[in-house]
C-alpha cells in the first residue's frame, strides 16, 4: 500500500501530508518525531488496509511550510485542531511519537472531541524533574543514531545509508524546528502535567525499555498521570520502535484498537 | 590608532591533564575543577593587568562575557568593568560585549550599563554580541531565537535610554508596562557602540546601517578575514550613503612581544596553543546549535568544522596572521603594515591568553605599551598628516597624536 502526497492551507501555510488506506475507513493520524515522518511510513503502511492512514510533516518539517506564526508546540497544536477541521476527520485514533507524542498531548487536552483515542510512543512533553534524559541538541548526527537505537547493529545499518542531499537539508529544517519547539524548557512543556487529567478517552503509552533519550522511567511517570492509560514496555526497544520493532508496535497498536470501542 | 587592552580572563590554573578527559572546556567540564582560591587571585591578577594597561597608555580596556567555562571567568563583564570603574581614571572601559538576547530582563543592562557610565563619567563604551552558540547550551536560551532576541533587546534598550520615559514596552520576545531609567546615561545619547564579529554580512548591514553606524569589531580571525570585512564594512556605509572613518573599524588579535623572535614564539608557544587548541575547543554542536546560525550558513558545515575543531599551532596561527608574536621590531613592522593596509582605527591586543603566566604577560604589556604603541601612534600621525589619506581618515588618524586624549 503506497502513500499519495496531498497539502492542505492551514493558517496560511502549506502543510503537506500523506494518504493511504480506503476512503471511509476509520483514520489513523500519525504524529512524527524530531526526525521526520519517514521512517515511520513502514509499520504505517500495513495499517492501510483497514485504516485510512494520514502521515502529516509538521509545520517547518519535511515539505510542510515553516509559518511566520510557529513558535512554540502550542502553536503547531492549534494548527493540528485546524487540520483536523480542515480534512472533517472524526473518531480519529492519533498516534504520537516523542515529540509527536508531546504534540498529540498538546492537542488533546485542548479538544478531544474529534479522537477516539490516543497512543503515546516515547513521548516528550511533561517535565523530567530527576529522571535523566539524554540532550539530543549535544549528539552529533552520528551519536543521534547510536543513542536512540538500542541494538548497535541495526544502528549501524542505519548510519550505513547513504543520504541524498535533499534529505540532508530536510534532516537540518526538522533539527532546526525541533530546537524551536523543544529546546527551552527541554523537551516538555511546564503546564501540560495540570491538565493531563483531560484525557478522558482511550491512552495507550508505549516505550522502548532501552530508551536513552527519555528513559523507561518517563514513560512510566506519564502513564500514571493519565486516567486509565495501559502502558506497554516493548523489551529490547530504544526511542524509536517504528523502527526498531515494527512488527511487536503494529501488534500492540491493533491489540489497542482492538481493545477499546 | 587608538589601543585598547583586552583580556578574556581565562582559568589559567586550570588542571590540563584532569581536564582532557572532556572534549571541551565549555559546559561539560565539571565545576570541581575550579579552585576558589586560585580563581580569587586570577581575577585580582587579570584586573591589575587591566590597571597596568591604563597607567602605561592604553586608551581603553575591555573585557566580555562567557557562560560556563574556563575560557573565560567573566560570565558578567558587569562585575569587572564596575572593578575597573573607580580604580582607573581616564581609560575608556569597554564592554565587549553583553550577550544581551541571553538576558530575559535586557532593561538590566541598560540599567547596569548606564550606572558605569554615570560612575565612569563618560568612560563606558558599550559592546553587544548574541554570545557564542555553547552560551545557549549554557544559558538554555532558545537559539532559533537568538538574532531575534539580539535585535529587540537592542532596541529595548536603545529606546530606554534615549526615549523619555516612562513608556509601554510590548513585542514578541520582551514586555514592560513601564520603561522609566533611572540613571539616564551619562553620555547622550547614549554610550558609543561597538560591535564585535567573527565576521557575517547580516552583522555588518545591521552595524553600518546609517541610523546606527556602530564601531564593527573583527575579533580573533586570520588576516585575510580580518581585511575583506573590515573593507565589506566601509563599502557597506558607502553603499548605504555615508563614509566609514578608521574609528568605527576595530581588530581584536593576541599579540606576544619578546626580545626576539625565537624568544617570542619559545615563551608564548604552550600558551597560546592551550588558548587555542584547549580553551575554545568545542564540538560544532556546541559551537553551532540549531538555529544559532541561519540554515543557509549550517550547509556549509563541513568547512567550518575543519577550521574551527581542528587544532592549529602557533606557527599556522602566525603564518595566518591571527597571532603576532615576535620581537618589538617584528610586531611594529606586523601591524604597522596592516595599518597602513586596513587604516583600522582601533587595535584590541589581547595580552594574556590561554595560561600565559603573570610574570610573562606584564613583560608582554611593558613591551607592548612602551615600544610598540609609541610607534604605531608616531607612525599613523606621521602618515595622516603627510599623505591624502582616503576621505574617511584624517579626523580619526590626525586625532591620535602622541599622547592620550584626556578623556
Amino acid at each position: 500500500m503506497s502513500f499519495t502526497s496531498r497539502q492542505v492551507s492551514i493558517a496560511g501555510s502549506t502543510l503537506h501530508y500523506r494518504i493511504a488506506g480506503p476512503e471511509g475507513a476509520p483514520t489513523l493520524l500519525f504524529l512524527h518525531g524530531a526526525g521526520g515522518a519517514d521512517s515511520a511510513l513502514g509499520v504505517l503502511a500495513t495499517f492501510a488496509d483497514r485504516w485510512r492512514v494520514i502521515v502529516p510533516d509538521h509545520p517547518g518539517f519535511g515539505a510542510s511550510a515553516d509559518p511566520e506564526w510557529l513558535d512554540t508546540i502550542h502553536d503547531a497544536a492549534y494548527a493540528y485542531l485546524d487540520f483536523l477541521e480542515a480534512l472533517d476527520l472524526r473518531q480519529v485514533h492519533l498516534v504520537g511519537s516523542s515529540l509527536g507524542g508531546w504534540l498529540a498531548m498538546e492537542i488533546a487536552v485542548r479538544d478531544a472531541s474529534r479522537l477516539s483515542r490516543l497512543t503515546l510512543i516515547a513521548a516528550a512533553g511533561i517535565r523530567p524533574g530527576d529522571i535523566p534524559t539524554g540532550d539530543l541538541f549535544m549528539w552529533s548526527p552520528e551519536e543521534r543514531v547510536r543513542n536512540t537505537i538500542a541494538d548497535p547493529l541495526l544502528a549501524e545499518k542505519i548510519l550505513a545509508l547513504p543520504q541524498t542531499p535533499e534529505q540532508a537539508e530536510v534532516a537540518l529544517r526538522n533539527h532546526f524546528t525541533t530546537a524551536k519547539l523543544c529546546w527551552e524548557p527541554r523537551f516538555f512543556d511546564p503546564h501540560l502535567d495540570k491538565w493531563l487529567h483531560r484525557l478522558r478517552l482511550p491512552v495507550q503509552v508505549i516505550w522502548g525499555e532501552q530508551d536513552r533519550l527519555f528513559p523507561l522511567q518517563l514513560g512510566r511517570k506519564l502513564a500514571a498521570l493519565i486516567p486509565a492509560a495501559r502502558f506497554d514496555v516493548m523489551p529490547g526497544c530504544g526511542h524509536v520502535p517504528t523502527v526498531e520493532n515494527p512488527a511487536l508496535l503494529s501488534a500492540l497498536l491493533r491489540e489497542f484498537q482492538g481493545s477499546t470501542p | 590608532m587608538k589601543f585598547t587592552l583586552f583580556h578574556l580572563m581565562p582559568y589559567a590554573d586550570l588542571d590540563l591533564n584532569e581536564a582532557a578527559q572532556y572534549p571541551t572546556a565549555w559546559v561539560h567540564t565539571p565545576n570541581r575543577l575550579y579552585d576558589p582560591q586560585k580563581g580569587a587571585r586570577l581575577y585580582n591578577r587579570y584586573l591589575d593587568e587591566l590597571e597596568l594597561g591604563e597607567q602605561l597608555g592604553f586608551d581603553g580596556v575591555a573585557v566580555n562575557e562567557h557562560h560556563q567555562t574556563a575560557y573565560g571567568i567573566m560570565p558578567s563583564p558587569i562585575v569587572t568593568a564596575a572593578a575597573l570603574a573607580r580604580r582607573t581614571r581616564t581609560a575608556k572601559i569597554a564592554i565587549l560585549g553583553s550577550a544581551i538576547p541571553l538576558r530575559n530582563h535586557p532593561l538590566t543592562l541598560a540599567e547596569e550599563h548606564a550606572m558605569i557610565d554615570n560612575i565612569t563619567e563618560g568612560r563606558l563604551i558599550t559592546g553587544f554580541v548574541r554570545g557564542i552558540g555553547a552560551e545557549y547550551h549554557a544559558w538554555g536560551t532558545n537559539p532559533v531565537f537568538s538574532h531575534e532576541r539580539f535585535h529587540e533587546a537592542h532596541d529595548l534598550i536603545i529606546a530606554a535610554w534615549t526615549r523619555p520615559g516612562p513608556f509601554r514596552w510590548s513585542r514578541k520576545h520582551y514586555h514592560f508596562e513601564y520603561v522609566n531609567l533611572w540613571p539616564r546615561p551619562y553620555q547622550q545619547p547614549h554610550p558609543p557602540i561597538w560591535i564585535p564579529s567573527q565576521g557575517s554580512t547580516e552583522t555588518i548591514e545591521w552595524a553600518a546601517d546609517p541610523s546606527r553606524r556602530y564601531t564593527y569589531l573583527q575579533t580573533f580571525s586570520p588576516l585575510k578575514a580580518v581585511r575583506k570585512y573590515l573593507e565589506q564594512y566601509r563599502e557597506t556605509a558607502a553603499r548605504k550613503g555615508w563614509t566609514a572613518s578608521d574609528d568605527k573599524l576595530g581588530w581584536a588579535i593576541p599579540v606576544y612581544v619578546a626580545d626576539t623572535d625565537e624568544q617570542a614564539r619559545r615563551e608564548a608557544k604552550p600558551h597560546f596553543e592551550n588558548f587555542r587548541n584547549r580553551f575554545l575547543k568545542m564540538p560544532i554542536e556546541m559551537l553551532l546549535p540549531p538555529g544559532y546560525s541561519s540554515i543557509e550558513s549550517m550547509r556549509g558545515i563541513a568547512k567550518a568544522k575543519a577550521q574551527i575543531t581542528g587544532d592549529i599551532t602557533l606557527e599556522i596561527a602566525v603564518e595566518m596572521g591571527m597571532f603576532f608574536c615576535g620581537s618589538v621590531a617584528t610586531v611594529r613592522e606586523q601591524i604597522g603594515a596592516a595599518w597602513q593596509d586596513m587604516r583600522v582605527g582601533h587595535m584590541l591586543p589581547m595580552l594574556q591568553f590561554g595560561t600565559l603566566p603573570a610574570e610573562l604577560t606584564e613583560a608582554n604589556i611593558r613591551r607592548f605599551a612602551g615600544e610598540v604603541i609609541p610607534y604605531l601612534r608616531r607612525l599613523t600621525a606621521s602618515t595622516a598628516a603627510s599623505t591624502t589619506a582616503p576621505a574617511s581618515t584624517p579626523t580619526s588618524a590626525s586625532s591620535n597624536t602622541a599622547s592620550r586624549p584626556a578623556a
